[in-house]
């Protein structure tokens, strides 16, 4: 199995210097790998700089065999799906915040409708369509927020503690359905988390940070 | 006062305070943008100078148009003085600031993480600025309504650079001054009151897109 992500010396700086140093981390196609460390580690950070929203002070990222600087950050950013820790959705109707990367991407209107209507029934979010987004619950709102990202059907998908702020029951209902759906769509996952049991029930791989730093 | 003249006076408030929003929205909107979405050296001391030019006195913006489109003036060759350009070019003086820093002040009041979230998505610059305006559209709305508000009820450089000129450059302000030094309450009022109809339907109009954009 070939890696779809290959870092190579990787430091990044911030205002407080570098906050994220890293020798070697290949990440393999298909293959849902969770980052996990305490607050401050730098799984943030890491995520960030995979969607290219933090330029590297050094060091290389490939992405498919391709260093990231050769590539437009558009074209990149359209094989992408970010799931930002909280699930910052737009004041306008479920439908229309689903579609959203799809209308940037200036699909046909029966594609964006066909998939939309395909992933809020595949979450079990179907009644919501509607809905205002600023009505919804966290648990809905989270469900929204990961329907716009897998829409899109990246070949790199970046969830930023995607179960954070959940309840107990939402968690494990979200964590099931993430459980049955990633696995078809064969999708490379990177997800950081605190929990031992996301780890265990969803993650192929498992990377540690600690101080910006890979830590086994 | 003939009726024909108050409808000119009146269509003429409206024309050049219209105009003067409508130029002060297209140099706020983006610049305002650029305010509060990049930051560069001199980003703060422009945000300042922005934010003070939101309180410009307009008799001093007539001021430095009146001697600045003067006949001996800088730009005197262009005899723009005592025309409806002249009161434009002040108002848009006075409302573009008002634009630009309340422009400016409702996307910074957006979260910060918006941004990157829609660029995750793959939005591109342009896209995902669209998309913030969308977002602020409310407070956005608020901005064109002050800055129409600044100008349609503003005097002192509409009579500077203007001249209060009948049939040329009477607007409803400075015809409701003239009105008050001639001792003529009664056609002030009268003026004053249709001017307060005016701007209360405008901003009727406005505020009704805004809250049913609420909803």
């Amino acid at each position: 199995m070939s890696a779809l992500i290959e870092i190579r010396d990787l430091k990044i700086r911030r205002q407080q210097g570098i906050v994220l140093e890293i020798a070697r981390l290949d990440i393999e196609r298909g293959r849902v790998t969770a980052l996990v460390g305490p607050n401050g580690a730098g799984k943030t950070t890491l995520l960030l700089a995979l969607a290219r929203l933090l330029k590297p002070a050094c060091g290389e990222i490939r992405f498919d065999g391709q260093p990231l600087e050769t590539v437009s950050t558009l074209d990149y950013r359209r094989r992408i799906g970010l799931v930002m820790q909280d699930a910052l959705l737009l004041d306008r109707p479920v439908f229309d915040n689903v579609a959203l990367g799809l209308r940037f991407r200036r699909l046909p209107r029966p594609e964006i409708c066909r998939r939309v209507d395909e992933w809020l029934e595949r979450l079990g979010i179907s009644s919501l369509r509607s809905r205002k987004a600023t009505q919804l619950s966290g648990g809905e709102a989270q469900r929204v927020a990961l329907a716009r990202a897998l829409v899109l059907q990246p070949d790199l998908l970046l969830l930023d503690e995607p179960f954070k702020s959940l309840d107990e029951i939402s968690h494990a209902r979200l964590l099931a359905d993430l459980k049955n759906i990633l696995p078809q769509m064969n999708t490379t996952t990177l997800f950081t988390t605190h929990s031992t049991r996301d780890v265990r029930e969803l993650a192929d791989e498992k990377i540690s940070l600690r101080s910006g730093k890979i830590s086994e | 006062m003939p009726l024909d003249e108050l409808s000119e006076i009146t269509l003429l408030s409206l024309r050049v305070s219209g105009v003067a929003t409508l130029l002060s929205v297209l140099i706020g909107l983006p610049f305002g943008t650029l305010l509060a979405l990049r930051k560069f050296p001199g980003r703060s001391l422009l945000l300042t100078l922005v934010n003070t030019g939101m309180a410009l006195p307009p008799v001093v913006v007539g001021l430095a148009v009146a001697i600045t489109l003067w006949r001996s003036g800088p730009l005197g060759s262009l005899r723009l003085i005592y025309t409806p350009t002249a009161i434009v070019i002040a108002q848009v003086i006075i409302a573009a600031p008002v634009v630009t820093g309340l422009t400016a002040a409702a996307l910074q009041a957006l979260d910060p993480r918006l941004r990157l979230q829609l660029l995750g998505l793959g939005a591109s610059r342009f896209q995902m600025v669209q998309q913030l305006w969308r977002e602020a559209r409310l407070p956005l709305l608020a901005a064109l309504m002050a800055g129409f508000g600044s100008v349609i009820s503003e005097v002192g450089a509409s009579m500077m650079v203007g001249g209060n000129i009948r049939h040329q450059t009477r607007v409803l302000t400075t015809a409701i001054v003239l009105e008050t030094n001639k001792g003529e309450f009664e056609r002030a009022l009268a003026l004053s009151a249709l001017l307060l109809a005016i701007t209360l339907l405008i901003n009727y109009t406005l505020t009704w897109i805004q809250q049913r954009g609420k909803r």
